[in-house]
């Protein structure tokens, strides 16, 4: 049994100008602590996808891409819709990083009557939860959806990030969003996909190979960018690349192909499937926040 | 009701359903439909002739057109999405759990070629299990009109409705009795025949076939109550206590499995209430098949005579203290019905 200790999040103060890339790191690396803190006091719950995904969150809401206010939920906004639900520590640690909600509610991970739902809850009425997630396939239809609202109704010109799994990419009505989503040209709709290439029980491409992923995505009528998700450069030309789309009307939604490790920034999870659902332990969570630049003594005790 | 009805004609409620999303178009110009392909079977095809930009086709892709329709009703659209029942009720079930009901979103649906009156398709479009599924989803509301006017009616009521709706209409022309005058509310089942020795209680084209047995069974001076549940969920308890108390016994009617559908919905209610004898026509877990939608509806028991019969077992189960009184007994068919010293059937 290892010792319990205390919890301390660090302020943050939010603002989502363009950023030059070794300016996420230190963001990134606050994520990822949080992600930890949150997971190890809910005692459940997803570590590898959020940590491998954080550096992507990092970019999309610290980089001014997705152009929105924290304390403003009701003027036209860009959206952003989590189709891997379970991945929502690292919605939920972004989010309050940006200002959305208290830092200190991310003690309430996974706990009962909390808005940090297992999966993301809309009822609980957590500021920039968009819409409920969970069941594998459905996020991506309902941001093709939201995308379709604006392009051919409403044109107010705001855009839609979803962000799927690779092992999600199983799900055959992912397919059917992806096929309407050039269907009706919407080159306001950016598809993420986080390829770790692990699910829970294991690599993708053994429990059922969804490659080559470029040329599907290319078949189905996406503009496909492939980036390493752990690099900012790389991130920031994907995601400029897709404004540039949106902007010059091109009439092709764009896929990123994000190649991530699962786990990263915390040595003993990176690139284990093992680690898809399980929390840290308090020593293993002392050891990743340690790797992460927090140094927690080993003599503090609770 | 003081006034009787009349039989009017005969028309499909698919037809009410086309023409009350019509009206909903040019009431509201944030209505917008999705086609899944069969556009002019469910008749959202009047809709799309009317207003071609506000109508999107999705495809044969049920899953993807009921979370787009999530995604749409996020951005303050009212989407409605029609199909046939057994593929937007049932096979895109976890998207309506999920993206519609957990959400609580405006989305609609309207499920058509519902019960076995689809007719020559047979039995993999003939749904029969889908009321079953929707009433257990919360913040669900689910309509199912009894014909073409209530169909058109109920369309407009879902669609100026806040939050997740479905509509459940058939394929073939029903009879056409109610009148614009005839009350319909949401959530409110309507004594459609006055009556205290039994209550018929229906929904769909059963309601009509309830009116018919109603008649048959005032001829031998039975006072039969018929209630018209157009709404399944929420649920009217009152009306159907208030029918347990008054009446004394039940029958349920619908074009769906006996199992959970309607006739569960009473049970659970008089169950918990007023108990008295129900009888449960419908349905009898078993699969549709081919054939033309009278010959059908005899095959698989869901006319008058049916209802007639039920009745008549379940006023003797009354009569003769129900509980433990012949617990398993199947309602006779009517041809085998005993004549009684009247002439008539008896139980």
């Amino acid at each position: 049994m290892s010792a319990e200790f205390p919890i301390v999040f660090d302020p943050t103060t939010f603002d989502n100008r363009r950023r030059q890339p070794h300016e996420f790191a230190e963001i990134a690396r606050m994520i990822r602590r949080d992600i930890i803190k949150s997971l190890v006091l809910a005692g459940s719950g997803h570590s590898g996808g959020p940590l491998g995904s954080t550096d992507i969150f990092a970019v999309l809401y610290f980089g001014g891409y997705m152009r929105y206010n924290p304390h403003d939920w009701w003027t036209p906004r860009d959206r952003f819709v989590l189709s891997a639900g379970h991945m929502c520590p690292v919605l939920y640690a972004t989010l309050a990083n940006t200002g959305a909600f208290p830092k200190e509610e991310l003690r309430t991970l996974r706990k009962y009557n909390s808005r940090l739902q297992g999966h993301p809850g809309r009822d609980m009425g957590l500021p920039g939860i968009e819409t409920s997630t969970g069941s594998l396939g459905q996020g991506i239809s309902i941001a093709v959806g939201m995308a379709m609202a604006d392009k051919l109704l409403d044109k107010n010109g705001y855009r839609v990030f979803t962000l799927t799994g690779d092992g999600e990419l199983q799900e055959g009505s992912v397919w059917e969003a992806a096929m309407a989503a050039s269907n009706f040209k919407l080159d306001n709709f950016c598809w993420i996909i986080d390829n770790n290439d692990c699910q829970i029980d294991g690599r993708v491409h053994d429990v059922m190979n969804i490659y080559p992923l470029q040329d599907k995505c290319r078949a189905f009528g996406f503009d496909v960018v492939t980036a390493n998700g752990h690099d900012y450069a790389e991130l920031c030309a994907a995601f400029d690349r897709f404004i540039a789309n949106s902007e010059q009307r091109c009439g092709k939604p764009t896929a990123i192909i994000a190649k991530t490790l699962m786990g990263k920034g915390v040595s003993f999870m990176e690139d284990r499937y093992e680690w898809h659902g399980k929390p840290p332990t308090w020593e293993q969570a002392r050891i990743a926040l340690g790797e992460l630049g927090e140094d927690i003594p080993e003599s503090v005790e609770a | 009701m003081s006034e009787p009805f009349t039989l009017r004609g005969s028309k499909p409620t698919r037809q009410g359903f086309g023409e009350g999303l019509v009206v909903l178009g040019e009431r509201y110009d944030n209505v917008v439909v999705l086609g899944g392909d069969i556009t002019g079977s469910v008749m959202t095809s009047l809709f799309k002739e009317r207003f071609p930009d506000r109508f999107f086709s999705i495809g044969v892709a049920e899953q993807n057109a009921t979370t787009i329709a999530a995604g749409l009703a996020l951005s303050g659209k009212i989407p409605f999405f029609a199909s046939y029942g057994a593929f937007c009720a049932l096979r895109n079930a976890d998207q309506l759990r999920i993206s519609v009901c957990y959400n609580e979103v405006n989305v609609k649906i309207g499920g058509g070629h519902a019960g076995i009156s689809v007719g020559p398709d047979g039995a993999t479009h003939q749904v029969l299990e889908e009321i079953a599924y929707l009433r257990t989803l919360p913040h669900m509301t689910l309509v199912v009109p009894c014909d073409y006017l209530e169909a058109k009616k109920a369309t407009i009521a879902i669609g100026e409705m806040v939050g997740p709706a479905y509509i459940r209409f058939g394929r073939a022309a029903v009879p056409f009795f109610t009148r614009d005058d005839t009350p319909f509310e949401l959530g409110k089942a309507q004594v459609f025949r006055d009556g205290s020795d039994v209550a018929l209680v229906a929904c769909g084209a059963m309601v009509w076939e309830s009116l018919v047995a109603a008649e048959k069974l005032a001829q031998r001076g039975i006072r039969a109550r018929v209630i018209n549940v157009s709404t399944i969920k929420p649920f009217d308890v009152q009306t159907i206590v208030d029918a347990a108390r008054q009446c004394g016994a039940i029958v349920t009617a619908e074009e769906h499995q006996v199992h959970a559908g309607l006739g569960g919905a009473v049970a659970e209610v008089v169950a918990k209430n007023y108990p008295v004898p129900i009888e449960f026509v419908g349905v009898k877990d078993t699969f549709g098949g081919s054939g033309e939608p009278e010959e059908l509806m005899e095959k698989f028991g869901l006319t008058w005579k049916e209802i007639y019969a039920a009745a008549l077992v379940a006023m003797e189960r009354r009569d003769r203290g129900f509980i433990g009184y012949r617990a398993v007994k199947e309602v006779p068919r009517y041809e085998e019905l005993p004549i009684g010293s009247d002439g008539q059937p008896v139980a």
